[in-house]
């Protein structure tokens, strides 16, 4: 059997803005991808302990609401603290230029801003695993 | 016939090669004749602005008697930062406020709780307790002013908030004048704000529109919004199908409570988008008015005229902007902005140019609210009202949406109405798949958007200035709420909070009760807190 | 074997990461180290149509089955899409509860290659759960035909789901249903229908009520308020009772083994057929042959089982 990419997808915090979300969970899994989808309100701790079990290659999260600054660099912390370092996480949201270079610098693989096709959020994604 | 000759010129040129259709996919035709409104009758159809069906207009002036209000949505940080952008924008000439709270304020949860990490006055400003909306609207007369406060879930309880500042700068609350959302059947649906399920949500609800439509009589007190069903994907045609659906259940309700529908629909107002298909979204308003006026009169039996108006406010559709070439955006709004007026809004809101970024900058929100001050004084596009009536392409539109909305309504009656519809997750599933296919029309170049698939330019640095919301905020609002809770009195509140307690258990009106709660400095959490225990907590159903 | 000792120890990524290595097939030795930790936990299967509210039935039941400092291990299986090979995978948003439970561990499982409802590699990373030590297995899947008679051939106890609006889907299903449920569950049951619903299933279980000492309850539940669960849960646990007394639980766990074998050297059998004794160049000319009316379907099979008998 082959081996399929394993892809989380998450909403943290208290934002409701799930459109880009499940239209990125959908075309990916067009792509041929399994798509974990934890649905809205989640706390960053759920998010990893879900990724680690289902021992996804990737976390993907969507952050609209301003508080990226504070949910990636968590969730970042959380999988070094579990030892679950390998998963990549990348991200997408309404987030600024100076802040994705910080991000970046944090250990956030990539950040999507709107208007990202998802062709290239697929591109991406089979390019870091394959 | 002149009409065969053009169609056959027409038929041996070539047209470009794209898909003429509006975001609806209704099919447009290369030319709208006195044919696509052959069963046209003037006063039936359209009528005088002010008269019944309302299709030109919910008044007989318009904009010749008085403008539409400029209202600008905005808030953020700390209520007194808030408190200095309301005074700016009024000072540069905005006629209404527009309350944006942030995340954890709209779920009901205080600046402390886990969840709110990190979002305390990102989106909006933080609420919580009746201090911080005393700081919110200090120097800020409540009787010359009118507030919408984007609020559902907690709606009656900043409803209270504002009545409470009321009384203490000396305003009665039956000359408040202002909006509260408290749509909560579109958060199940699209914005996914939400605390209690569906029914204890409504009979809060049935309340608010109680105590309003004999304390605060001046007060709308839902807003009954597509704004949001559009932003999280629907088309054209849902997003005036669900809000009028939700619009009549929210009627239904009204009268299942035991209120005579002339009572409280006066109050009802709404709140559409405006997208990129211009003519579409003037059809769109347009059909509104008509489609509501119609069921209101023949369904309802309501008497009072104000019953049948869709008075709706504006916003120019966040979910268009890009963050490519985000200089784009302010063109973009500005059509928008038109299309709203052309439409007979009441009130409007026009985008900033950097919203894809962050919350926007004073300079970016000066030029949004100048985009709307040029429409108004500059086009001439207030000057006469409903300029396109008796278009043959703008009518033909708005039967056809009017048609298909009704078909719409079948469908959500088949399925027993809005509330079992959104159990079963219709209208959920309909915007994640409208959502869906744009995206992929988008990515097949169907449809364009510029900057995006079309124009695109190499990605440079955005050089527009961005506003920042300092980590300091989350630190000094939990001080503060820190400091309310050890002021007030405490075995006040929990009496109170007792009170709300029996309250929704008993079924007697909630809205005292919480007006007593919030007097007592008590936290929007606590009460919220109070209620879930009662109510329960929805939970999300699996769609896509 | 660092990997099988973390895993032993019972570190959720090592488990995880196991399942994925059975999932995809890439280390068939694993299986063979874990078997011997295999057969201590108890096996239930929960299926039904779609939108029966299976999900939310197993966050309502699972806090009841960790009593007593109990583990828990659910597999969630949803389709994958025929067209892209991807699946989307949403039953987290329903145990969303059990989430940050030190006691429970979830995956969801697309269902690949095999064409009923249920993964073909469930079995294995169910056996991979029971490995790790818990007390309960949890199998999730949409019932579709096919699909019960799956479940059951893993499960020591089989709940079916179904809710007042799936009329139709049940008169399909009903000859599945009745094969295989050990517990029938009408959910939502706060809804039109649902009296009738259980009155008809009731009708239809009489039939088979004589040929065990099993009464096949019938019961009502509404999971989202959490209504009729404790009910649930221990007709569960007299299921297991009632089993493990009557001995039909060693009868059926040794019947699972047979037909887990029998899969197993089908399998093989078709592997090896593929991948050794049929040449497919040839296979395809004679395809042509029988398409053109030269040689019979039947030919064709006799040649190629000339090679192995």
């Amino acid at each position: 059997m082959e081996k399929k990419i394993r892809i989380l997808i998450g909403k943290p915090g208290l934002d409701g803005h799930d459109r880009g979300a499940k239209v990125i969970a959908a075309a990916l899994r067009d792509a041929g991808f399994e798509v974990i989808y934890t649905g809205l309100h989640q706390l960053s701790e759920s998010i990893v302990e879900a990724a680690i079990q289902e021992d996804v290659d990737i976390i993907g999260l969507s952050i609209l609401s301003g508080a990226h600054m504070t949910i990636f660099p968590k969730i970042i912390d959380l999988l070094k603290q579990k030892n679950a370092e390998h998963i990549i996480v990348i991200g997408g949201g309404i987030i600024p230029e100076e802040d994705i270079k910080k991000l970046i610098q944090m250990g956030v693989k990539r950040i999507f801003t709107p208007g990202a096709p998802t062709n290239e959020i697929v591109d991406y994604i089979n390019s870091i695993i394959h | 016939m002149s009409k065969d000759i053009w169609k056959e010129k027409f038929s041996k040129l070539k047209e470009r090669d794209i898909n003429f259709s509006n975001l609806s996919k209704i099919k447009i035709n290369p030319l709208y004749t006195p044919d696509d409104n052959k069963d046209f009758d003037y006063e039936k159809d359209l009528n005088y602005p002010g008269e019944y069906p309302y299709t030109r207009g919910v008044q007989p002036t318009m904009y010749r008697g008085r403008l539409w209000t400029m209202r600008q949505f905005s808030g953020f940080g700390t209520p007194k930062d808030t408190n200095n952008r309301y005074k700016y924008l009024l000072k540069h000439g905005q006629t209404g406020l527009s309350v944006a709270f942030d995340f954890p304020t709209l779920y009901g949860k205080d600046s402390d709780d886990p969840l709110a990490q990190g979002e305390v006055g990102k989106c909006g400003v933080a609420i919580d307790t009746l201090r911080d909306m005393e700081i919110l609207f200090d120097g800020i007369p409540l009787e010359k002013i009118s507030t919408s406060m984007t609020i559902n879930p907690p709606a009656a309880m900043l409803l209270a908030m504002y009545i409470v500042v009321g009384e203490k700068q000396g305003v009665p609350k039956e000359v408040l004048t202002g909006t509260i959302q408290n749509d909560m059947l579109k958060e199940y649906q699209a914005q996914k704000t939400w605390i209690y399920p569906p029914e204890p949500s409504m009979r809060i609800i049935t309340d608010i529109l109680k105590y309003c439509s004999e304390n605060v009589p001046k007060w709308n007190t839902i807003s009954i919004s597509g704004y949001h069903i559009r932003e999280a994907g629907s088309t054209a045609l849902q997003e005036l199908a669900f809000t009028l659906a939700n619009g009549y259940t929210y009627i239904d309700y009204g009268i299942k409570a035991g209120l005579p529908v002339d009572t409280f629909a006066p109050r009802l107002s709404f709140f559409f988008n405006s997208h990129l298909d211009f003519f579409e979204e003037i059809a769109k308003y347009r059909a509104a008015r008509r489609i509501w006026a119609k069921l209101m009169k023949d369904k309802y039996h309501a008497q009072n005229p104000k019953s049948y108006l869709v008075r709706f406010h504006t916003q120019t559709a966040g979910c268009s902007l890009t963050a490519q070439q985000p200089e784009n955006n302010i063109i973009r709004t500005a059509f928008q902005g038109l299309a709203a007026v052309l439409g007979g809004t009441q009130s409007l809101h026009t985008n900033s140019m950097d919203e894809t970024y962050a919350l926007p900058t004073e300079k970016a929100v000066k030029i949004a609210l100048r985009t709307q001050q040029l429409i108004a004084y500059e086009t001439g596009a207030a000057n006469t009202i409903d300029p396109l009536g008796g278009s043959y392409y703008v009518e033909a539109l708005t039967d056809k949406l009017e048609k298909l909305t009704f078909e719409y309504f079948d469908k959500i009656e088949t399925l027993g109405g809005v509330v079992p519809a959104i159990e079963k997750g219709f209208f959920q599933r309909e915007i994640s798949r409208s959502a869906y296919e744009y995206q992929k029309s988008l990515e097949k170049k169907e449809k364009f958007h510029i900057g995006v698939n079309l124009f695109n330019e190499e990605e440079k640095n955005i050089d527009i200035e961005l506003l920042k919301i300092p980590e300091e905020v989350e630190i000094d609002q939990k001080k503060s709420l820190k400091k309310v809770k050890k002021e007030r009195n405490n075995s006040k509140v929990k009496e109170t909070l007792i009170k709300l307690r029996e309250a929704a258990e008993n079924g007697e009106n909630l809205m005292p009760r919480i007006l007593d709660c919030v007097r007592e400095y008590s936290t929007l959490g606590e009460m919220c807190g109070t209620l879930k225990e009662v109510f329960g907590v929805y939970k999300e159903p699996i769609i896509f | 074997m660092e990997l099988l000792q973390r895993f032993l120890k019972g570190e959720k990524p090592a488990i995880a990461r196991v399942i994925t290595k059975i999932e995809n097939g890439t280390d068939p030795k694993l299986l063979e180290d874990i078997f011997p930790h295999t057969g201590k936990a108890y096996y239930i299967g929960i299926t039904g149509p779609p939108g029966a509210g299976k999900s939310s039935l197993v966050n309502a039941i699972v806090p009841k089955l960790l009593e007593n400092n109990k583990k828990v291990g659910i597999i969630a299986v949803d389709p994958t899409s025929p067209f892209s090979g991807g699946a989307l995978l949403g039953d987290r948003i329903r145990m969303n509860d059990l989430a940050l439970n030190e006691n429970v561990f979830i995956r969801s499982m697309a269902t690949r290659g095999s064409l009923g409802g249920l993964a073909t590699k469930t079995k294995d990373v169910a056996l991979v759960l029971d490995a790790a030590d818990m007390d309960y297995i949890l199998i999730e899947t949409v019932g579709v035909g096919q699909v019960e008679l799956d479940i059951a051939q893993v499960c020591d106890t089989t709940v079916v789901v179904l809710v007042p609006e799936s009329g139709d889907a049940i008169q399909a299903m009903k000859a599945g249903i009745l094969e295989v449920a050990d517990i029938l569950v009408v959910n939502k049951g706060d809804r039109t229908g649902a009296d009738r619903l259980i009155l008809e299933m009731k009708f239809a279980f009489e039939l088979r009520v004589h040929n065990t000492g099993w009464h096949y309850p019938i019961l009502k539940t509404t999971a989202i308020e959490n209504i009729g669960i404790d009910e649930l849960v221990s007709t569960i646990k007299s299921h297991r009772e009632y089993l493990e007394k009557s001995g039909e639980l060693e009868i059926g766990r040794k019947k699972k083994l047979v037909i887990r074998v029998n899969e197993l050297i089908e399998e093989r059998i078709k592997t090896h057929l593929h991948d050794y004794v049929i040449d497919q160049k040839q296979l395809k000319k004679m395809i042509d042959k029988a398409y053109d009316r030269k040689i019979t379907p039947h030919y064709i099979t006799d040649e190629i089982a000339k090679k192995i008998f």
